[in-house]
């Protein structure tokens, strides 16, 4: 039992930080119906800017609270303005120009794109692996029994509850705001949203920024939680945030976050229980059989296939 | 002035994006030190990168833009290039097959462009194996090194284990692949588009995962050594022993005799792929494959099975990939499951892709580009694979329909017609 | 509806459909629908927009499963073949029910021919040995896609599309596009043919020759048509049989003489109120 809650607590962590990159999948998705491939890559660009304005501050586990709460806020609005340039910036180049054109063209510019993103930074920042000293220490035991210690550490306390606030505060942008609107109608038709006035591009280039924003946020929560990143990390987690979008429902904003939530589960609990080894093959067997009974994931729309 | 101050409002602003994008990551670089890391900076990398994209940009907005009209000239540039290589299909093929089997004799050939050579040509075979999958078919498939992989290793385990030869192994191997793509194929059959995508990828990372995991039958990381090679009708290519290749032949014995026979035996395998798929193309079942990726509502009112379809094009593409992965483990004499990762599927479709989807001398081209330039690039060794992620954007936005978009029909009362890539239709996947 | 009299599609049916209801979710596309359409006829399925006609087309043609009820396809032979309980590929392979779309649904990027050999993939396949014979060049292949080639040529002269037949099918005009699938639809060599408002789109005098190529295949073919349209032109004029739809409903059956003076058709399309629509069915029940 006591296991079971240390195990719970660890995988809704992880499937946080999977979440917050799947909704950059998702959006993308929904909005030009392309595999953003080079948003995982975007994520690993937002933890090492996170990473290098953390040591250019300098400040560690030993700053006083007020402080570090201050700097941490300031990193990651950084970290989530400079990551959305690279945004921008990828689908200004790579899909803009094939906005109208052949679908598979786009995925392959993307894969491109992320073969590019993950070389850059392997030229800029080398390729060794980049280890921060703990920043967010200590935490709470919750429970205590027969010499087993469940643990809620302060940083799962922050990457949690930080997921919460802005996935509340996106769902509503997508509810409310004009953003969110001309969003939803681009998803229906590009064409006809063009018409009524809508600012086709804008809205895509937007759609890719807060993608990113939110991307680095994970970005700095897979930082400050892991303490150690590489120009390789986007890969992995990219793809298993592509996994929790596509399971949770693709374009499906909660989907993403249940997908993310899915996979980080199941990933823990896998390693927990069976063998760390196959972890991944866990959460790709769940995935394709999802999809074998629900094709649209567990929160998408159900294609109806019109005749 | 006006175009010169427009010119530099535009050149300006990417010149401050292109330093929003260098801050922090190129100005500041991270080093490792006993304390933690530090920060090195460089503010020079800063501003040579801004001080090009300025620069670049308002040459494009002075000389390069207005000179042609944006998009219409853009248009123009690429039917004036693409053009020649449609025509040039019918010299174009035999051309470049003369070519290949004279390739060994040719002046220049050494053993490292013969070994740069059998490289192409195992991608020019893996690119006309997922063609059949997402070209013809078209069904997204991203985890076509699977069966590259499954092909490998069952050649290599059975070789290892029981001694049979290469040419006893090779259809084996192709028959495993086969059976592994109906088994994966299978479960996606209902699947569409991104779903299949992804679904393959896992598919190829699960069999990678197992390959690394399952060290009793695959030795896992360390992979499979002392993989035998090929011979020549029983003669092997060694120095010394009975049955040599040069002994046999009264050739004094070099190394590079084995290089020039894998060779040939990859053409052979390349050539095999090609006319297989050519006549597949013409038969129902190869029609059926197109027909499916133009409609398969249509498809399944005119009674066709799209899932024995679906099913024939997955078994018949893996197949290829397996034989074009027992070749990679004997020519190779090693494998292991660093060799199957997701980039080389990646490279496999963008192959397929930049070729143009379907056409069988675009998919060649596209190789010998791909990973001939990239060999090109070897002595800058840290920067290839940047250039070769830069090479694939940028061919694909300036040819989104690949290298030869047009589709050629497989049967006509009167004079073929080629298709325009615009009618033909992508799949959904 | 006059009643005692034997109508000639309940005695030779080729099909019959009887209590189909098709459900999607709370929706009740089409309810207790039961008609027969006669061997050798032209049946035509008209009603209002979002009448349910298209599904019940794809009800019959395999693309959607029934939630109830029964369809029966009758062959010249005397087998028959539960349709309901048949793969949609299955329907037009085995029970040999061929269909168009109301938005075509052409193979644009093959060529007009390719498009018709698609059509003939079955009989081509096995002609091929399931490919294993084909990729080896057997002549039983060869001969088999003659002929195959053969009826093609055929169908394109019957439909005026010979000397398109190298061109690719999206490159065609609209009219051509509507025969061309008509062409490829009859390349199944079908028992019945439906058309999924063929004369949509089509100018009056594309909509004539429509009518006489419809009225040319039942002559000569063995075949009985099933056809939704708008056209009333085209239905008055080439129908045996008509069947009324609304709100997924059957308000008239019969010949197009009984159909044109029935009020609850008239009622229908002039957009009625519902009660009046009752009352007056009412006083053609009594």
């Amino acid at each position: 039992m006591e296991y079971f809650l240390q195990q719970l607590i660890n995988g809704v962590t992880l499937g946080s930080i999977y979440g917050l990159i799947a909704i950059g999948y998702t959006m993308v998705y929904g909005i030009i119906g392309m595999i953003n491939f080079a948003h995982g890559d975007i994520f690993m660009v937002g933890a090492f800017i996170a990473l290098i304005f953390i040591i250019a501050l300098g400040f560690t586990a030993g700053t006083s609270f007020i402080l570090l709460v201050l700097a941490l806020m300031l990193v990651l609005v950084i970290a989530m303005v400079l990551t959305s340039i690279w945004g921008w910036t990828v689908e200004r180049l790579a899909y803009r120009p094939l906005r109208e054109s052949f679908r598979l063209a786009p995925l392959i510019t993307a894969i491109g794109m992320s073969i590019v993103l993950q070389n850059l930074v392997q030229i800029l920042q080398g390729a060794r692996v980049k280890p921060l000293q703990p920043i967010i220490t200590g935490g709470y035991v919750i429970m205590e029994k027969d010499g087993f210690v469940v643990n809620l550490s302060n940083i799962q306390i922050l990457i949690v509850v930080t997921t919460v606030i802005l996935m509340a505060v996106f769902s509503l942008i997508i509810a409310r705001t004009e953003l969110g609107r001309a969003q939803r109608a681009c998803e229906q038709d590009r064409v006809m949203a063009a018409l009524v006035g809508v600012n086709v591009d804008r809205t895509i280039s937007l759609t890719f920024v807060i993608g990113a924003a939110l991307a680095a946020v994970a970005g700095l929560m897979y930082l400050l939680y892991y303490g150690v990143i590489d120009f390789y990390i986007g890969f992995v987690a990219g793809i298993k945030a592509f996994t929790a979008a596509v399971l949770g429902g693709i374009g499906s904003l909660p989907g993403a976050m249940l997908g993310g939530m899915t996979i980080g589960l199941i990933e823990t609990f896998w390693s927990a229980y069976f063998t760390v080894e196959y972890k991944d093959v866990a959460a790709f067997s769940i995935l394709a059989i999802v999809l074998i009974f629900l094709p649209s994931g567990l929160l998408g729309k159900p294609e109806v296939e019109k005749v | 002035m006006p175009r010169l101050l427009d010119a530099l409002k535009d050149a300006g602003i990417a010149g401050l994006i292109a330093l929003g994008l260098a801050i922090p990551i190129w100005s500041h670089l991270t080093v490792q030190k006993p304390g933690g890391l530090v920060l090195e900076q460089r503010w020079w990398l800063v501003a040579i990168a801004v001080a090009t994209v300025f620069a670049g940009r308002l040459v494009l907005n002075l000389f390069w833009w207005p000179r042609r009209g944006a998009a219409a000239g853009l248009g123009r540039q690429v039917a004036r290039i693409a053009a020649p290589l449609a025509g040039a299909e019918k010299w174009l093929g035999p051309a470049l097959i003369g070519l290949a089997i004279l390739m060994p004799f040719l002046p220049f050939s050494n053993r490292y462009i013969m070994d740069l050579a059998i490289l192409v040509l195992t991608y020019v075979m893996l690119g006309w194996g997922l063609n059949v999958v997402v070209g013809l078919a078209g069904l997204l498939d991203l985890g076509y090194v699977a069966f590259y992989a499954v092909g490998a290793y069952s050649y290599a385990l059975i070789a290892t284990t029981f001694g049979l030869s290469f040419w006893v192994c090779l259809p084996l191997a192709g028959l495993f692949a086969a059976t592994w793509g109906v088994i994966l194929g299978f479960p996606v059959l209902r699947l569409r588009g991104d779903y299949l995508a992804i679904v393959t990828l896992a598919f190829g990372e699960i069999i990678r995962i197992i390959l690394i995991n399952w060290y009793d039958l695959t030795n896992g990381p360390d992979g499979i050594t002392g993989i035998p090679r090929p011979s020549f009708f029983g003669l092997e290519f060694k120095r010394f022993g009975d049955n040599t290749f040069a002994g046999f032949f009264g050739l004094e014995y070099s190394p590079i005799q084995r290089i020039i026979f894998l060779y040939y035996v990859i053409l052979v395998l390349a050539l095999i792929t090609n006319i297989v798929t050519v006549r597949l193309r013409r038969l129902p079942v190869g029609r059926a494959w197109e027909a499916l990726r133009e409609d398969e509502i249509a498809c399944r009112s005119l009674g066709i099975n799209t899932t024995s379809t679906k099913l024939t094009a997955f078994a018949i593409g893996a197949m290829f990939g397996g034989f074009a992965g027992s070749f990679f483990a004997t020519r190779q004499g090693f494998i292991s499951p660093e060799s199957f990762t997701f980039i080389e599927s990646a490279i496999i479709l963008a192959i397929v892709v930049l070729g143009g989807m379907g056409s069988q001398i675009g998919i060649a081209i596209a190789a010998v580009v791909m990973i001939g330039g990239f060999e090109l690039f070897r002595e800058l060794e840290l920067y290839r694979m940047l250039i070769f992620g830069l090479a694939m954007v940028g061919i694909m936005v300036w040819k989104p329909r690949g290298l030869v978009s047009s589709r050629a029909p497989t049967i006509a009362i009167g004079k073929r017609k080629a298709i325009s890539s615009d009618l033909v239709g992508e799949g959904h996947g | 509806m006059s009643e005692g009299e034997t109508r000639a599609w309940e005695r030779a049916p080729v099909l019959t459909v009887e209590h189909l209801t098709m459900r999607f979710g709370g929706l009740v596309a089409v309810h207790d629908l039961s008609f027969t359409a006669g061997r050798g006829d032209i049946t035509a399925l008209i009603g209002p927009n979002g009448a349910g006609k298209t599904t019940v087309f794809n009800c019959i043609t395999g693309f959607y499963k029934p939630s109830e009820g029964m369809i029966t396809l009758a062959h010249p032979d005397g087998s028959t073949f539960l349709l309901e309980r048949l793969d949609d590929y299955r329907i037009a392979s085995k029970a040999h029910v061929a269909r168009t779309f109301q938005n075509i649904r052409l193979f644009s990027g093959m060529s007009v021919l390719e498009n018709l050999l698609v059509a003939q993939h079955n009989r081509l396949m096995r002609a091929s040995g399931f490919t294993f014979a084909g990729i080896i060049g057997l002549g039983t292949f060869r001969r088999a896609e003659e002929k195959a080639v053969e009826l093609a040529k055929y169908w394109l002269e019957r439909t005026g599309l010979l000397e398109r037949a190298d061109d690719a099918a999206g490159d065609l005009p609209y009219g051509d596009q509507r025969r061309l699938e008509i062409a490829r639809a009859m390349c199944t060599q079908p028992v019945l043919l439906c058309l999924d408002e063929p004369a949509a789109g089509l100018n009056p005098r594309e909509s004539h020759e429509l009518n006489q190529l419809l009225l040319s295949i039942r002559e000569s073919e063995n075949i009985s048509i099933l056809l939704i349209e708008h056209d009333m032109g085209v239905v008055m004029e080439i129908s045996d049989h008509i069947i009324v739809l609304d709100y997924g409903e059957k308000i008239a059956d019969g010949t197009p003489q009984q159909v044109r003076t029935d009020p609850a058709v008239i009622a229908a399309y002039l957009g009625v109120e519902d009660e009046e629509v009752e009352a007056v069915e009412k006083e053609i029940l009594q």
